[in-house]
């Protein structure tokens, strides 16, 4: 009977099952009688090396996850998350990667938006209060990332986790609802059953969270870093 | 100036046939201003030329041009009161009421553009005091304010002796309050137009010369309409102060673009605005610089022209057609310039126009009658306001105005 297991085999397997639990468990779900807190950060951490040209099923995730519909119109059709696709002058090198808000911990939207509609939660995530914008667009105007949209015409089928309105501004807001239930980002998750694994999701302010230690390994970047914004969506390999 | 203050009497507007088929006019460009507002309002914004990409368009220039303007005039009052000049205060009056009412002509325009125009009363309560644009909220209701205090200052004989405090309040107001405006376009960071400091002086030097354009003008119809008559020499001072506003813009327009030019990182934007992305270099060289700067600044100062009052009508609305055509640039043309995302590369592919070399806009007819009925909100409030109450003399005339005027013709 040597293919059964004996107690140290078995306490051996199942702790590194265990470990293999860690990081999901990193993301626990946030009880609701609790605030958020600024202990954490949520923030991205793009390897475009992974992210296929061509492959938009992070896009398609988002938008599908959150009713983001569109009217056929691309000049005004919302959109969260796009693909891009990028030439280096110098180099030559191509790159294709996503691109959304990148809640950044100075957000110029929040710091010009006049009636607070904008804001940042304490965990970093970039909202917009949907009772509160007035459609004044000024967050447009500055956000460095176009990331935001302005609702250019009615919405139907609207999610109910995700409030829409016409005439109102929205984007990106991390999958809010996921992460508090302890889920990860639609398009991490999306990328990642499409087998290329290109967005990492985690906690900026855990020195041991897979995304602080891979930033710790890997040259990285902030999209406009001269700006100072500090994004909380990095680029590996741009 | 005892005698001729003494001289000046103030008279309601008559309302006579040239008055009521002015304000009716008026009235109908307003009516179907807000029935566009009214599509624009239920259809949403996708039947403006406006886009994620072109986000603020024609109303944000007409309503801009207004509230620029609206400063600009309180020049005359303010260089009557502030400065002491003679010939300025009895027109002082009616220059506090325009700039009132061209004020409110822009902001009507500016909150029918809302997406949520319904939640006015948010940006009244909940207020962000990082943001610029709530600190020109507070600013745009500090400016009603201290005019309506100037002007019952003016107006009411008892208050008289503290007009001169409220008048110099009211020109530092001003003066902020420009810098307000100025900066909602100089504190954006992330876009090559704007993110610097000078577009504030800049936007006070446009609300100089154009305010005192849209004074002159309106000046000319509202006398021409009562039939009152307004003195050749009056004309041609309020000209010549023009003069020198429309040169100072100028002046600030020039350093604005020699800076960026200057700048490695803005030179792909300057060459874009300056000579490639048409129309911008089109508006900016011929639209500004001939028709707004360098006809109206030949029909001031050339002797052949500068003695005609008709001349001067004309330079005044070259002035204004001038800062419709910088601000066009300004706004439009600052968005129209591609953000710059990834600095060092070039972007090949993008569902948001990321790759575009240009954001295209074409404004629909709904955004303009919108513009169009801000216009026609500041006329008709500063010309019904002026038939209920005496705000506009009843001559200004060269000699009433100052007895002491040199009228070199």
């Amino acid at each position: 009977m040597t293919n059964q297991l004996n107690r140290r085999q078995f306490l051996t397997l199942s702790s590194s099952l265990m470990l293999l639990t860690i990081p999901v468990a990193a993301n626990p779900p946030r009880p609701l009688d609790q605030p958020v807190t600024s202990q954490k950060r949520w923030g991205l951490l793009i390897d475009t090396s992974k992210c296929s040209t061509g492959c938009d099923a992070c896009v398609n995730a988002c938008h599908i996850d959150n009713g983001v519909t569109g009217h056929n119109r691309p000049a005004t059709d919302a959109q969260w998350i796009r693909k891009v696709t990028v030439k280096d002058k110098q180099t030559q090198k191509v790159t294709s990667l996503p691109l959304m808000c990148q809640h950044c911990e100075n957000p110029p939207c929040v710091d010009v938006c006049p009636t607070t509609a904008s804001f940042k939660r304490a965990d970093g995530i970039v909202l917009v209060d949907k009772h509160l914008c007035i459609g004044c667009r000024y967050c447009m105007m500055a956000c460095p990332y176009k990331a935001r949209s302005f609702i250019h015409e009615k919405v139907e089928n609207q999610k109910p986790h995700v409030p829409r309105g016409m005439g109102t501004v929205e984007a990106c807001n991390l999958c809010v609802k996921r992460v508090d239930e302890g889920k990860l980002p639609s398009c991490v998750e999306a990328c990642k059953n499409a087998g290329h694994n290109a967005i990492l999701f985690g906690d900026l302010r855990d020195a041991n969270s897979e995304i602080s230690q891979r930033l710790q390994k890997v040259s990285s970047a902030a999209l406009r870093a001269d700006m100072g914004l500090n994004p909380g969506v990095r680029y590996e390999n741009l | 100036m005892k005698t001729s203050k003494k001289s000046i009497i103030y008279r309601e507007l008559d309302g006579n046939l040239a008055f009521w088929t002015v304000i009716g006019v008026l009235g109908a460009v307003i009516a179907v201003g807000l029935g566009a507002a009214y599509y624009m309002e239920h259809h949403g914004h996708h039947v403006t030329g406006m886009s994620n990409q072109i986000v603020w368009g024609m109303p944000h220039i007409f309503a801009i041009l207004l509230i620029v303007a609206a400063s600009g005039a309180l020049n005359v009052a303010s260089v009557g009161t502030v400065f002491n000049k003679t010939l300025y205060k009895p027109m002082g009056r009616f220059s506090a009421l325009m700039a009132a009412t061209l004020l409110i002509g822009g902001l009507s325009i500016l909150v029918l553009d809302l997406g949520r125009p319904d939640r006015l009363i948010v940006a009244m309560t909940s207020y962000n005091f990082k943001s610029i644009f709530a600190w020109n909220i507070i600013l745009y209701n500090g400016f009603l304010a201290l005019i309506i205090v100037y002007l019952w200052f003016m107006m009411e004989r008892k208050m008289n002796a503290y007009y001169p405090y409220a008048g110099f309040a009211a020109f530092i107001w001003r003066l902020v309050l420009t810098t307000g405006t100025g900066s909602i376009f100089g504190f954006l960071v992330s876009r090559a137009a704007y993110d610097t400091a000078i577009l504030a002086p800049l936007f006070i030097s446009l609300s100089l010369s154009l305010g005192t354009a849209v004074f002159l003008m309106t000046l000319m119809a509202v006398s021409k309409i009562s039939n009152r008559e307004l003195g050749d020499a009056v004309v041609r001072r309020l000209s010549r102060l023009l003069g020198v506003f429309v040169a100072l813009t100028f002046y600030f327009v020039v350093v604005y673009h020699l800076s960026n030019a200057y700048l490695a990182k803005e030179t792909a934007f300057e060459t874009f605005i300056l000579f490639t992305g048409n129309p911008y270099p089109m508006l900016l060289w011929f639209g500004f610089g001939i028709v707004g700067t360098l006809l109206p600044l030949l029909l001031i100062y050339l002797p052949k022209f500068d003695r005609t009052p008709e001349f001067s009508l004309l330079s005044a609305f070259l002035v204004m057609l001038g800062a419709f055509c910088l601000l066009y640039v300004i706004i439009i043309g600052g968005q129209a310039f591609p953000l710059e995302i990834f600095p060092g590369k070039e972007v090949l592919e993008s569902s948001f126009g990321d790759a575009n070399k240009i954001h295209l806009y074409a404004p629909t007819i709904w955004e303009i009658l919108l513009g169009f009925a801000g216009i026609g909100i500041a006329l008709i409030a500063a010309f019904l306001a002026s038939w209920v109450l005496p705000f506009f003399p009843e001559t200004l005339a060269d000699t009433a105005v100052d007895p002491h005027l040199k009228i070199t013709t």
